[in-house]
């Protein structure tokens, strides 16, 4: 993830982006971001590190960052899960009536939830590779038909969570919260496995250029539909934390908006749309700043729609920024290699750089 | 209707005359035939005059986003604010009209003008400052849906004035065997002409070719940043149009436009658009959202329970995109386009893997 700069010493405008990486420009972003709320926050005489708020910050990061996670996962593929909001919000109707409120059936209720939210993955997965339905549309189906399921069986609360395991949605070792530390406990797995596995390695290269891995040898399909079973696995571990807060099985959690959040963390986070590039070592961090700035509106009891406005404009501007910063990286892969720069009247802008950029997240996959 | 729009694809496919059916257009106009004919079967009357009229008026709208739409994932991006865009300008005109007849033309004025605006602020942020457009437009979304709801307080306020409502819902009387002729589809059909002569001018093929591939397009000479910006321009102007005629049929909420995106995007792959672009055509894309409309039409007809509605929205149009790729030919582009080495091409129909 951390990409060594290929020429360190040359050029100075952009030296900053070369030392640290995306990663890094993502966690100095994220101090940033931090030290300005801290500021902005004192100025109204509170404080943004009180025991609450830093809880509140934290807690809303486990449950962003669980989608966040596996959304990295698939997009690294050159793939995209617009379902996510509508499996979290399965786990919870199905963990919360198979628990139905029995202590003992707890291992049962998660067992249950997490595997039909992998069945989900692995449905789409397979549409993906195997039917070749560009994954913005296959995603985005089956979220429709997980949808018209929940409406039509569930139409308000569903099952009940039995106490010890609602605990869980708010327990807190000092101040981190339990639900925090499993996320990033599957979080540094997740990074272990594109570090260090095969599996990982395939992720990068499928989502580099999937016919390029292919006739190198690595089965195409293998990291793709993997990706989406534990993207939805992921969601589904969402579903099993909103459903400990609620106490019950809630079928419209998927009208939050969870899957277009996930979607803006990863790429806050410096992964790339058109997949292979980037990490979830700063998906985290993309997901803290979207944190802070959740919790810092709300210190600050800025205006619900106001806070709309506010979350669209930074994440534009968060996202330029870094664009600015990766548009002249030498790492840009190129289509025309031998062809030199584009003339220079084309764009006032370098389309060489712009080339690989457009997010088409769709068209690649493992086709 | 259907059948006064398959003249232009016939040109489109520099192939044989019937090898259209195994491409996008064809997909979708079987689609689109076979829904009709379910439809016949459940309601004969269907297909004489008003009932067809009525079916278009309502479908004008997810046409024009459609087109819209088209324009701007040829070009190789999304643009997922059109939805936040038409909800937001129906509240405005409402609040800003209130009534009142003669702020009519003014404020049909004043949204056009502000469609243009949206869609050069999602462009030039997309093509200058390189943010991917599905962020550039969800954050254009999140704004205009945070700040019409503040400006408004929350409920929409103010009402539309008869002669807003006129293209929504009015229409020319006493045509023969139609009865009455939707302004909407009046509007639409030129609409949809226009854009499918902006495809043939070179602006189309500059458009097409930035879709395909934007480094090759920006050796020939087109500039790249500009075509595509166009694009979204011509997104937010038809999501202006969709949204005057939106508010005239279906009147003020708070709800209105929700979703609307993900319909248009559907619609346009549904027609075998490529995501991703440099493939697929505006007949396409409006027969797709011709599709889509008409399967909404045949689930309230069967009495569908609306619940179960997206279950085979998502059903269908998930088993149309698969149909469409198992042709192959859709593939083509994506192969030639990473090829490095000399083209020696694979026959078609033959499976990648």
């Amino acid at each position: 993830m951390n990409r060594p700069s290929l020429s360190p010493s040359l050029l100075s405008p952009r030296s900053l982006h070369r030392r640290l990486g995306t990663t890094g420009l993502v966690y100095a972003a994220l101090v940033v971001i931090l030290a300005v709320s801290a500021v902005l926050v004192s100025a109204r005489g509170a404080s943004l590190f009180t025991t609450a708020n830093t809880v509140d910050l934290l807690t809303r990061s486990s449950l962003l960052g669980f989608l966040a996670v596996g959304m990295t996962l698939v997009i690294l593929c050159r793939s995209l899960d617009l379902s996510v909001g509508y499996v979290a919000a399965l786990s919870t109707v199905v963990a919360a009536t198979v628990m139905a409120g029995d202590p003992g059936r707890m291992l049962l209720g998660v067992g249950s939830a997490l595997g039909v939210c992998a069945l989900v993955g692995l449905a789409n997965g397979l549409v993906v590779t195997k039917l070749r339905v560009n994954p913005f549309i296959a995603t985005l189906g089956m979220g429709l038909v997980v949808k018209g399921y929940l409406d039509t069986n569930f139409q308000g609360p569903a099952g009940e969570i039995p106490a010890a395991f609602q605990t869980l949605g708010y327990a807190r070792l000092g101040l981190l919260p339990v639900s925090t530390v499993v996320m990033l406990v599957l979080a540094v797995a997740a990074v272990w496995m594109l570090a260090r596995t095969r599996l990982g390695h395939h992720m990068y290269a499928v989502g580099g250029d999937a016919e390029v891995a292919r006739l190198s040898g690595v089965r195409v399909a293998t990291p793709v539909v993997t990706a989406h079973v534990l993207c939805s696995v992921l969601a589904g571990v969402a579903g099993l934390l909103l459903a400990a807060r609620f106490g019950t099985g809630n079928a419209l959690v998927y009208d939050s908006g969870y899957e277009l959040e996930a979607i803006a963390a990863v790429v806050l986070g410096g992964t790339y749309l058109l997949g292979g590039r980037g990490g979830v070592a700063g998906t985290i961090a993309g997901v803290l700043i979207l944190a802070t700035l959740d919790t810092v509106f709300n210190v600050l009891a800025v205006d619900p729609f106001v806070k709309d406005v506010l979350r669209g404009t930074i994440v534009i501007a968060a996202v330029a920024l870094y664009a600015r910063g990766q548009s002249s990286r030498a790492a840009v892969r190129v289509r025309f290699p031998s062809g030199g720069p584009p003339p220079p009247e084309a764009a006032p802008d370098p389309p060489g750089g712009g080339g690989p950029r457009d997010p088409e997240p769709a068209v690649g996959g493992a086709r | 209707m259907s059948t006064d729009r398959t003249g232009p694809k016939h040109a489109g496919p520099r192939r044989g005359p019937w090898s259209f059916l195994s491409g996008g257009t064809g997909t979708v106009a079987l689609l689109l035939v076979v829904v009709f004919a379910v439809i016949a079967t459940q309601n004969p009357s269907f297909f004489e005059g008003p009932p067809l009229m009525s079916f278009a008026r309502m479908a004008a709208p997810l046409v024009l986003l459609a087109v819209g739409q088209y324009f701007v994932i040829v070009s190789g991006e999304f643009d997922l604010s059109v939805g936040s865009l038409v909800g937001a300008q129906v509240v405005v005109a409402a609040r800003l009209i209130d009534g009142d007849e003669a702020m009519t033309l003014p404020v049909m004025g004043l949204m056009v003008a502000f469609g243009l605006v949206v869609g050069l602020f999602n462009g030039l942020v997309t093509t200058v400052l390189k943010v991917p457009s599905i962020i550039t437009t969800l954050g254009t979304m999140l704004i205009l849906f945070g700040a019409v709801r503040y400006w408004t307080g929350g409920a929409p306020t103010g009402a539309l004035s008869e002669s807003f409502r006129l293209p929504g819902r009015g229409g020319i009387e006493g045509v023969p065997y139609l009865g009455q002729l939707p302004y909407a589809l009046i509007i639409a059909a030129v609409a949809a002409a226009a854009a499918v002569w902006l495809m043939r001018s070179p602006y189309g093929r500059c458009l097409m070719a930035v879709g395909d591939n934007d480094v090759a397009a920006a050796f020939s000479g087109v500039r790249v940043w500009r075509v595509r910006t166009a694009a979204f321009v011509l997104s937010g102007l038809m999501a202006s149009v969709a949204a005057v005629l939106i508010g005239g049929f279906s009147g003020v909420t708070a709800q209105v436009g929700e979703g609307l995106e993900f319909t248009a995007i559907t619609a346009v792959v549904l027609g075998g658009v490529l995501l991703g672009g440099g493939r697929g055509t505006v007949v396409a894309a409006v027969l797709g959202a011709l599709s889509l409309e008409a399967l909404f039409t045949l689930f309230t007809q069967l009495y569908l329970p609306a619940t179960i509605q997206p279950t085979v929205q998502g059903l269908i149009i998930i088993a149309a995109v698969a149909y469409a790729s198992r042709r192959g030919d859709l593939r083509l582009p994506e192969r030639l386009r990473r090829r490095t080495g000399p083209p020696t091409e694979r026959p078609l129909g033959t499976s990648r893997r």
